[in-house]
């Protein structure tokens, strides 16, 4: 495997890992808000807070260490996409800053405004729009370089079916992921009534999902008819997303095995996300920028490779202990040792 | 000065978002220290106070630091948005250290996240204790990374410029270069002082308003001997960064001394005015410092500004004005230390009452720390001017041409006002609704039953 593809991969995973986390966070801060709406919030609220207090600043991590290593690996994107992307990239900035900081403010600050929780939980839906659009982008059409400069068309992009179809798929993935997985936390910390809930959740998100991908599709094979192709040539990781996203709504929907039924959504997305990715290939910004262009110079390409795998001997242990205190740990998640913040 | 210009507006909201950010990173790195301190003398002194320190410390950390996350994050994606020819040339050569600090912020949180749910879950306390040593390593970690990062800015090295490219890189040469060993130390020191003055201020505070109790004599015993032991180094370390600045980049300390003839016995120049013609008027001139400073010896030949072509000339009146700022404040700090250290002597073996001057001395020090860094950091951002890459890329080459940087400026100003008011409000909220005295006595340390 060539550095590029390597690097790539690499960063690929992690922002795969991004998905994942960030999505169960997003959705639940907007479930959280949705539920104060609806009154039932005592219902569903610890078992939110119990899992994300602990986690929330390690979701954030994914996203720089992802956005860090690909200009290290690929210092040319910081050229085209940091010239064009400074007010979209700014505002999804500035929604993540708000996002952390109030979570943070009204979970520690001891404090419970209405504000704070809509904040919280429209960004969450805001964000992942935002971070989609960027993908939408990728694809060409919408960054032109022209005499060496850098142009981003805003008409180009909100006329345009493609970004649009990508936004839904995001919105009503990070629902579908969120739902998913709090079933399952639900299940495990023996809460009935919240399960009762979010089940009802995941089990409403998943069609939709399955009709977003279709327009994602459809939008994509009109936008950049070379990728669709490729995408095609992927076939059977699109055909076993589906398989995995059978599996997972049988098991919610037969009430067993909520554990395996998340592990099938992250197969779900894991075998789209990697197909999409892999059909995106060479690519990282259609037609000007693939990952062959101006890579980093085999030293620090090595470097990095160490660094990385230095950092992963340190990280995955770290994680597994997080997740076994705080995810793994029966009489956690049941609440039993529940404790006072710090 | 109000034709829009991308790089000034760009250096205007890194600057701003830098200046923003230093605080709660300075914190970041320096709190988690303190924290692992009062909590390993209270776990071996078997003392609740101590213990109970480190908890109040840690629960306003939680608050800093998601503010730290979140400015971090925001400089970390500027850098590419505002500056994508600089990072287009030198993430060649710079991504191994800002790849290797995500990764100590990754442990950091990791850690962080245990660390503060699980008071009281282990029966041994060292365990809970030895959770706080990857915090407080990833933190000091991170700094060390990206300090390294603006090191070589400052004095970069490990590549060959061919083309407008950099080529031949070699990445541990380029981040263990010779700007690295005094600025990290710097960094790391000045912000164990910055805060240990910080938290030393609240207890003074206390102290100050009538609050007799024993846990604010015991928080300012160990945050006011911390300062003196880290202010001291720092003094150190200062010295040496003039020997560095001598040896490497002779123009910056020109500048920041206006010191403008080539020359060994060379002054120091405090204060002072600058007239146009680069004469210096009502400046205190310390005979021979500044060959001291430079070299160690009076003999030292000091190269002036008139060796050094205009156009190179960092901003001159702020460069000097913030370097006598820092080491003033830097001067300040210290003394206030070595005062409460002689006064901490006297009252442990003669009964001597601290007096309510110092404990005034010691929350000014609180503000005066943080300027100092501030002032510090400006100074050394604003004295490698007009460079952006000392000698290789200027400023105004590393920008983004984009049209929009001005409206960015203020949408983000916004944002850190915002966020910097409602942080310090819940912090001053978070303490006052739980005052030290209230928090001791429904722990039943004293007088009640032993929890």
């Amino acid at each position: 495997m060539s550095y590029e593809l390597l690097g790539m991969t690499v960063l690929w995973i992690f922002l795969f890992g991004y998905l994942i986390v960030a999505s169960i966070d997003f959705g639940a801060g907007f479930f959280s808000y949705y539920s104060v709406l609806t009154g039932k919030r005592q219902l569903i609220h610890s078992v939110i807070e119990r899992y994300l207090s602990p986690v929330w600043e390690v979701t954030n991590v994914f996203l720089v260490f992802f956005i860090i290593g690909l200009v290290g690996f690929f210092p040319d994107t910081a050229y085209y996409y940091g010239t064009a992307l400074l007010i979209p990239g700014s505002l999804a900035l500035i929604l993540l800053a708000v996002r952390g900081s109030y979570y943070a403010f009204s979970t520690y600050g001891s404090r419970d405004s209405k504000v704070y929780m809509f904040l919280y939980g429209i960004s969450g839906l805001l964000i992942p729009a935002a971070l989609s659009t960027i993908l939408a982008i990728s694809e060409g059409g919408y960054i032109i370089e022209e005499n060496g400069a850098i142009a981003f068309s805003f008409t180009a992009l909100f006329g345009n079916l493609y970004p649009y179809s990508v936004i839904i798929l995001a919105l009503v993935s990070v629902l579908y992921i969120s739902a998913m997985f709090l079933t399952y936390y639900a299940a495990k910390a023996e809460d009935k009534p919240a399960l009762e809930i979010v089940r009802t959740y995941a089990l409403s998100w998943a069609l939709p999902t399955i009709l977003a991908s279709l327009l994602v599709f459809y939008a994509i094979q009109r936008h950049n008819e070379q990728h669709f192709m490729n995408m095609l040539n992927y076939a059977w990781m699109f055909v076993l997303s589906f398989v995995f996203f059978l599996i997972a709504v049988i098991l919610v929907w037969k009430r067993t095995n909520y554990g395996f039924a998340f592990i099938a959504v992250m197969f779900q997305f894991g075998f789209a996300w990697f197909g999409y990715g892999r059909a995106h290939l060479p690519y990282l910004l259609y037609p000007y920028l693939t990952i062959y262009d101006n890579f980093t110079n085999p030293a620090m390409a090595q470097a990095l490779v160490i660094a990385f795998i230095a950092g992963l001997c340190i990280l995955i242990p770290s994680l597994y202990l997080l997740l076994k205190l705080f995810l793994f740990n029966a009489s956690y998640v049941k609440g039993m040792k529940k404790q006072k913040k710090a | 000065m109000f034709t829009y210009d991308p790089v000034l507006f760009s250096r205007m909201l890194t600057g701003l978002t830098l200046i923003v950010h230093i605080v709660y990173a300075t914190i970041g790195v320096g709190v988690p220290v303190m924290i692992a301190l009062a909590e390993w003398i209270g776990i071996k002194r078997n003392d609740p106070y101590y213990l109970l320190m480190a908890r109040r410390w840690a629960r306003g950390f939680t608050v800093t630091v998601a503010v730290g996350v979140v400015t971090g994050t925001a400089i970390g994606l500027q850098l590419n948005l505002l500056w994508p020819n600089f990072m287009r040339v030198a993430g060649q050569a710079i991504a191994l250290p800002l790849f290797m600090e995500t990764f100590a912020f990754f442990i950091e949180a990791i850690f962080l996240g245990i660390y503060l749910y699980t008071w009281d879950r282990f029966k041994n306390r060292y365990l809970h204790f030895w959770l706080l040593i990857p915090v407080a390593a990833g933190s000091c970690a991170s700094a060390f990374f990206i300090t390294t990062v603006n090191a070589f800015m400052n004095a970069p090295q490990g590549f060959d410029l061919i083309d407008g490219k950099m080529e031949n890189i070699d990445p541990i040469f380029a981040m263990f270069n010779p700007a690295m060993p005094t600025k990290v130390g710097h960094v790391l020191v000045t912000a164990y002082v910055t805060v240990s003055f910080c938290l030393g201020a609240i207890a003074a505070l206390a102290m100050l308003r009538g609050r007799r109790h024993v846990y604010f004599k015991k928080c300012l015993r160990l945050t006011m001997v911390c300062a003196l032991v880290f202010s001291l180094a720092s003094t150190l370390i200062g010295d040496l960064s003039g020997k560095y600045l001598h040896a490497y980049q002779p123009e910056k300390l020109a500048a920041a001394e206006w010191h403008f003839e080539t020359t060994d016995k060379a002054p120091l120049i405090i204060g002072g005015m600058l007239t146009d013609d680069h004469d210096v008027r009502f400046a205190i001139k310390i005979p021979f410092a500044l060959s001291i400073l430079a070299g160690g010896t009076p003999g030292t030949v000091v190269m002036g500004l008139d060796d050094v072509p205009q156009d190179h000339y960092p901003p001159l009146r702020t460069t000097h004005y913030l370097f006598d700022l820092m080491v003033f404040l830097g001067m300040y700090l210290l003394l206030v230390a070595v005062w409460y250290f002689i006064a901490d002597i006297r009252n442990r073996k003669q009964g001597v009452p601290i007096h309510k001057i110092l404990l005034m001395g010691v929350v000014l020090g609180a503000p005066f720390s943080v300027m100092a860094i501030e002032s510090g950091w400006i100074f050394s951002e604003i004295g490698r001017q007009p460079w952006i890459l000392w000698g290789v890329m200027r400023t105004a080459e590393g920008a983004t041409t984009s049209p929009h940087v001005d409206t960015m400026l203020w949408l983000f100003a916004v944002l850190y006002l915002v966020l910097t008011i409602t942080s310090a409000r819940i912090l001053i909220r978070m303490f006052k609704l739980n005052p030290v005295e209230e928090e001791i006595a429904s722990l039943g340390l004293e007088g009640g039953p032993a929890s």
